[in-house]
């Protein structure tokens, strides 16, 4: 079968550093749910078609295989994303304590609707369910660290810190 | 109220990273015992009542005896911590204050049923929580708790963490198998039951995090000690998580029969702004929702089942009077088209028309014939899913509309004002 080769998005460094990491893991495919998370987001938070295709190879592991796996899980996407990844639990017990206020205080500061990225590239806004923080209602997680009790108007202070990294 | 600190008693006393410190306030001895007698373990666990703390309550003792029991080259001990439930954080709390007492409890299932390997799936979620189990599980090596040749026996048990990537099924633990296999976190056919063929086609045992800080609990104090705190089939102590609509939201931990009412009034302090209380939902977000009527049902899982409750991981959300339940029922009803993992039909497609159904009540066009639509549909469902998840996401949907028949003849009234 002709393989289908698409134009090379990923710089080579991006290219060798993914190997780094899926090399080791070979026959592996228990591993395959870790390399992902580790190579996402060197290659611009999201997992492609190109970045599948070395993870492939490395791994020897059927791009089919990898596809269906990213496909699967919430925090992998076949899009590129923003840097900073902003997501807000719409679950019910931050529903009940006014996520959903939160949730257009964000769409509101960034211009953009959830699922989707500011032209910048700086974030992404999507949903999630339940981040296990429901003493502090409402919540959202930025990239790893998650915020708690969050109102509306504390928007603007917390997007200008993830501005400055 | 006070509460009875029994997994939870270290907390703010030690250095959660450090075995050493667990260890001067006792930890650790469980699993010196269990190394001097393994053959007495799972009896132990047997008579001491220990139930399953994720939901199902299982008998701890004869999941592990099933195990034990079935010859295999290799077998594997698994700590669910892919703790998704939305309105549970006990898992979290505990790992984060204690987790040598969850890193004992598997070491001593591993010699029990004769596993030499550990898996802890951390869910997405909680990244903060790997890199403090990861530190943990360091200290209790360099200090010969766990991996080769534990305390000076011949005995080797090395575990591994595992990360989700953001999937509520992975909690079910076919899924969570097929997660750590590298798959899609699908669930399978049961039987085979995880204790025969489980990870990698071993037999395994899967636990809840509460679960396992319990093991070393029951051995110290002895199984007779232990059945005598909490409800009569529900022995020993719980980790309730309080949220929503209420002053003082958290985890508490409290002997099992404790009422919803003491939770609620006591330790919760109510509703905030002296609002009064709507309904309860209790045991997560497939979990029962009731009308304060039920306050004084004790929270043991005999009990909860009795009146209707779910006693589930011991959650419960409060939901006041401001609160439109049939806008909460919508946010149920979605969370589980997102979940629902799409292998079995009655739960992919179940759980779309559930939610559809429950539109029509908000959009104020449903008639009382949707609600027999949706208790034949939910019943359908309830039968033929394959996992807890399709069997169990019906649940909010019908007890509402059971328990609160006026909110929905409300909603049809509206129609006719049309």
């Amino acid at each position: 079968m002709e393989e289908i080769k698409k134009e090379g998005v990923l710089s080579p460094e991006t290219v060798e550093k993914i190997k780094e990491i899926a090399l080791p893991w070979k026959g592996r495919e228990d591993m395959l749910i870790e390399v992902l998370r580790a190579v996402q987001p060197l290659a611009g938070n999201c997992i492609t078609e190109e970045t599948a295709s070395v993870i492939a190879d490395c791994m020897d592991i059927p791009r089919a295989r990898i596809y269906g796996v990213s496909t699967f899980y919430a925090f992998f996407s076949q899009k590129t994303r923003g840097i900073h990844i902003i997501r807000m639990c719409r679950s019910a017990p931050c529903h009940v304590k006014g996520a959903k206020a939160v949730i257009s205080a964000f769409e509101e500061a960034l211009g953009i609707k959830v699922g989707e990225t500011t032209e910048d590239g700086l974030f992404t806004l999507e949903y999630c369910e339940c981040l296990g923080m429901c003493d502090g209602s409402p919540n959202i997680m930025v990239d790893d660290d998650v915020i708690t009790n969050v109102s509306p108007h504390q928007v603007p202070n917390i997007l200008a810190k993830y501005r400055i990294r | 109220m006070q509460e009875t600190r029994m997994m939870l008693r270290n907390i703010g006393k030690i250095n959660p990273i450090s075995s050493m410190e667990y260890a001067k306030l006792g930890g650790y001895s469980s699993l010196r015992l269990a190394l001097s007698f393994p053959n007495g373990i799972v009896g132990m666990l047997k008579d001491s009542g220990l139930r399953g703390r994720g939901g199902a309550g299982f008998p701890v003792g004869l999941k592990w005896a099933f195990v034990r029991d079935t010859e295999a080259p290799q077998k594997y001990i698994i700590c669910n911590a892919d703790e998704g439930e939305p309105g549970t954080n006990k898992d979290r709390i505990l790992i984060m204050g204690n987790p040598h007492a969850v890193l004992e409890g598997m070491a001593i299932a591993g010699r029990a049923v004769g596993a030499s390997k550990g898996y802890i799936y951390v869910r997405a979620e909680y990244p903060y929580v790997r890199n403090l189990l990861e530190k943990a599980i360091a200290d209790a090596e360099e200090h010969n708790f766990l991996g080769k040749g534990i305390l000076g026996s011949d005995f080797d048990f090395y575990i591994e963490i595992r990360m989700g990537a953001g999937a509520y099924i992975c909690g079910e633990e076919t899924a969570l198998m097929q997660s750590i296999e590298g798959q899609r976190g699908e669930p399978r056919f049961k039987p085979p039951f995880p204790a025969q063929k489980g990870l990698f086609g071993m037999p395994t045992v899967v636990n809840n995090v509460e679960t396992f800080a319990n093991v070393p609990l029951v051995l110290s104090l002895g199984s007779e000690n232990f059945k005598t705190i909490g409800a009569p089939k529900t022995s020993g102590t719980k980790l309730f998580t309080l949220s929503g609509n209420i002053c003082r939201p958290g985890v508490y931990e409290f002997q099992t029969g404790i009422t919803i009412r003491e939770l609620f009034e006591e330790v919760g302090g109510g509703c905030p702004n002296g609002k009064k209380l709507q309904a309860i939902q209790t045991g997560g977000a497939s979990g029962a929702i009731i009308s304060p009527d039920l306050l004084d049902t004790p929270m043991d899982i005999e009990s909860c089942a009795a009146v209707g409750a779910t006693f589930g991981a011991g959650d419960l959300m409060f939901i006041d009077e401001d609160q439109d339940l049939i806008e909460v029922c919508a946010s149920l009803a979605g969370f589980f088209v997102d979940e629902s993992c799409g292998k079995c039909t009655p739960c992919r497609e179940g759980n779309k028309r559930l939610l559809e159904l429950i539109m029509k009540f908000r959009h104020h066009t449903a008639t009382p014939k949707d609600i027999d639509t949706i208790n034949d549909l939910a019943s359908t469902m309830m039968d033929a899913s394959l996992c807890g998840l399709g069997q169990t996401s019906p649940t909010p949907i019908v007890t509402a509309v059971k328990n609160f028949p006026e909110v929905f003849e409300r909603a049809m009234a509206r129609r006719d004002e049309k």
